[in-house]
C-alpha cells in the first residue's frame, strides 16, 4: 500500500489500527496475541528506525495498541497523551542560534520591548531569559533569520490552551478541562506521542454479531468530507470507497449530508424564531463554548448534529439498526460518548483505512456504488461558509422574506475566529446573528483524522455538492416523515 | 398492508423518491390511507435492479416513475 497519508506518524498509526482490526476480525484481542503485535510490527533483527533502539520502538506501539483498542477505560478523555513516545521537545521559547552574525546595527536590542537582549564578549546577541517575554519582535527584526521561537508543536496546535509541559516530568500533559477533543495536537505532533481513543475493535464487534446483517442491520454515516479524501488519489474514488464500506460489512451506506440538510431545514427556523444562534454541529467548538462561554450556552442552536440527526432518522425507520458514524473528526467520538444516543460507535478515515487495511481491500480495484441521497447544501457542510449557505436556502425554502427576517451571519473558520466572534457575542458588540463555528481550518475538510490534507479540498467537496440528483433541501429530504408538506 | 419504496442511494439515483410521492397520492386518491402504510425504508439489498419496493414481505423490483400506478393497481388494489 502506498502512503495515502500525510505523514509517517498516521502511517505508524494505520499499522497500529490495522493490526488491532485483523486481530479483532480473526477473533485473536486476547492480551497475549495482542502483545505480539508490536513484534509483528517491529520483528525480531530490525533495526531502529524511529527510537534509540527496537525495545523502547515495541513498548511505544504496545502502548499505541492499547489506546487503537480504546484505552484505559478509567481515563473517559478522547484525546491521551502516550507519555512513553513524547520526545519531550525544548520549551525554551526565543533562542539565537548560530545565524547570529554578531552585526553591529543591533534591530534585535532596539526592537525588544523588554531590554532583554544584550550583546556580550563574544559579540553575539544573549537573551535574558529572566526578561523575555516571547514576543518574538527580536525575531522579526534580525536581518539574518539568526533569532527563532521554539515552542511545541503540540502546545502550538492547542488553541484552547490546554497542553502544557509538567514541570517535573518535561512530557506533554492535557488539561481536560480546557481540551475540546478537537484533535489538532493528534495531526500536528511529530513524534506521535498523543493519540486519540479508537473504537475500532467495537465497530468490529457489532458487524461481526450481526451475522451479516440478518439479526439487525448495521449503517455507515459517512461524512461528506470523503470528498477531499478518495476523489484526489489517482484511481480511487468516494463511490469506490463505498463499495469497501459495504464489503467490510455494512448494510448501507447513508450520507451524514442528508442529517446535514435536515439539520439546515430546522436550524433556520430557529435562528428566526430566537433571533440569535450559534452553529451546534461542530462538536469542538460546542465544547468550547460550553467551557469558555458559558453565558453563550443557551444561544447554541438545539439541533442535533448532522450524525445524530442521522442516526436518529435511521433508528425510527430500522429499530434495532446500529449506526457507525465515519468522518474526519476526533471530536466526534466525545460527541457520541456523552450525547450522540443515536450513533453506536464513531471511526475516522484513518480508521476506515484502516478496516480496509485489515481485509485487504484495495479500493482501486473495486466498481463504483452511488452515494446520493442529500442536496448540494447538506454536502457542502464538509466546508468553511457550507453551513452558511444551507441555512440561507432553507430560509428561501420556507419562504420567509427578508422583510420579516433577514441572516446577518459571521463565517469562523478555525478556532481563532470562533473565539472572536464568541468574545464580541460575551460583551454585546457582536453584530451578527448568527454564528457558523468551524474548529477545524477550513471546515471538517481540515480536521485532524483525515488520511490527507490538500490544498484543493474545498474545491473537492463543491464538486461533490454539486453532483448530487437534489437541487434543493426540500427535495431531499421531503420523503423522510416529519420533512414532508411544509410543518 | 405496509408499503416500502426503499430510498436508498442507487434507488434514490432511479427516481425512487418520485415513486414514493406517488404511491402515497394514489394510495390517498384512493381512500386507502387507512388501510395500506406507505413509508420509505433503506436499501432492500437489490441495488442493481431499478427502484425496489416491498409489499409486506415480497419485494418488487424495477419500478419506475413510468410504471408506479400500475404497481399500485397489481400488487395494491388488487391485493386488497
Amino acid at each position: 500500500m502506498h502512503n495515502m497519508f500525510d505523514t509517517d506518524v498516521q502511517l505508524l498509526k494505520n499499522k497500529v489500527l490495522t493490526a488491532v482490526a485483523r486481530h479483532a476480525f480473526e477473533g485473536k484481542l486476547d492480551p497475549v496475541s495482542v502483545m505480539g503485535i508490536s513484534k509483528e510490527i517491529i520483528p525480531d533483527g530490525s533495526d531502529p528506525t524511529m527510537r534509540c533502539c527496537i525495545y523502547k520502538e515495541r513498548a511505544i506501539i504496545d502502548e499505541r495498541v492499547k489506546i487503537a483498542m480504546g484505552g484505559d477505560p478509567e481515563k473517559t478523555a478522547i484525546v491521551q497523551v502516550l507519555p512513553i513516545a513524547c520526545d519531550e521537545c525544548p520549551v525554551d521559547g526565543m533562542v539565537v542560534t548560530d545565524n547570529c552574525r554578531g552585526c553591529i546595527a543591533h534591530r534585535c536590542i532596539n526592537a525588544c520591548p523588554r531590554n532583554a537582549i544584550t550583546f556580550g564578549a563574544n559579540r553575539k546577541a544573549h537573551i535574558d531569559k529572566s526578561l523575555c517575554i516571547n514576543c518574538g519582535k527580536c525575531r522579526d527584526a534580525c536581518s539574518y533569520s539568526a533569532i527563532i521561537k521554539r515552542t511545541r508543536p503540540c502546545i502550538n496546535a492547542c488553541k484552547p490552551n490546554a497542553l502544557s509541559t509538567d514541570p517535573k516530568t518535561f512530557k506533554a500533559v492535557i488539561s481536560e478541562n480546557k481540551c475540546i477533543s478537537c484533535g489538532q495536537c493528534v495531526y500536528q505532533c511529530p513524534f506521535g506521542a498523543i493519540m486519540d481513543r479508537s473504537f475500532i475493535t467495537n465497530a468490529i464487534r457489532i458487524l461481526q454479531e450481526s451475522e451479516n446483517n440478518t439479526k439487525y442491520h448495521v449503517y455507515a454515516v459517512v461524512a461528506p468530507a470523503i470528498a477531499s479524501q478518495y476523489d484526489s488519489v489517482p484511481g480511487m474514488s468516494t463511490e469506490k470507497a463505498v463499495t469497501g464500506i459495504k464489503e467490510l460489512g455494512f448494510h448501507s451506506v447513508i450520507e451524514a449530508a442528508w442529517g446535514g440538510d435536515m439539520v439546515a431545514y430546522m436550524e433556520a427556523k430557529e435562528l428566526v424564531e430566537k433571533g440569535f444562534l450559534t452553529s451546534s454541529c461542530c462538536p469542538a467548538f460546542y465544547n468550547y463554548i460550553h467551557k469558555n462561554y458559558p453565558t453563550i450556552v443557551p444561544d447554541i442552536s438545539s439541533n442535533p448534529s448532522p450524525m445524530a440527526q442521522m442516526g436518529k432518522v435511521l433508528k425510527e425507520m430500522d429499530p434495532g439498526c446500529k449506526v457507525v458514524f465515519i468522518g474526519p473528526c476526533i471530536a466526534k467520538k466525545d460527541e457520541q460518548q456523552r450525547r450522540a444516543e443515536n450513533v453506536d460507535v464513531v471511526l475516522t478515515f484513518e480508521e476506515l483505512q484502516a478496516l480496509f487495511d485489515s481485509r485487504d481491500i484495495d479500493i482501486s480495484s473495486l466498481p463504483a456504488t452511488p452515494l446520493d441521497n442529500a442536496s448540494y447544501f447538506g454536502r457542502i457542510f464538509a466546508r468553511s461558509g457550507g453551513l452558511v449557505e444551507a441555512v440561507a436556502e432553507a430560509l428561501k425554502e420556507h419562504g420567509i422574506p427578508e422583510d420579516q427576517f433577514k441572516a446577518d451571519p459571521i463565517v469562523c473558520n478555525g478556532l481563532a475566529e470562533c473565539d472572536r466572534a464568541l468574545f464580541m457575542k460575551k460583551v454585546g458588540k457582536l453584530e451578527n446573528n448568527f454564528i457558523e463555528g468551524m474548529c477545524c481550518e477550513g471546515g471538517c475538510i481540515g480536521g485532524p483524522a483525515c488520511i490527507n490534507h490538500n490544498p484543493k479540498d474545498a474545491m473537492e467537496v463543491t464538486r461533490y455538492g454539486k453532483t448530487a440528483v437534489e437541487q434543493t433541501i426540500k427535495s431531499a429530504i421531503s420523503v423522510l416523515d416529519g420533512f414532508g408538506e411544509e410543518q | 398492508m405496509k408499503v416500502q419504496v426503499c430510498i436508498g442511494s442507487s434507488c434514490h439515483k432511479r427516481g425512487s423518491y418520485q415513486v414514493l410521492k406517488r404511491l402515497k397520492e394514489l394510495v390517498s386518491e384512493n381512500g386507502l390511507t387507512d388501510k395500506v402504510t406507505v413509508c420509505s425504508a433503506f436499501c432492500l439489498g437489490h441495488c442493481e435492479d431499478g427502484v425496489s419496493v416491498a409489499i409486506d414481505d415480497d419485494v418488487i423490483t424495477g419500478i419506475g416513475e413510468g410504471n408506479t400506478e400500475e404497481l399500485f393497481r397489481q400488487y395494491i388494489l388488487e391485493q386488497l
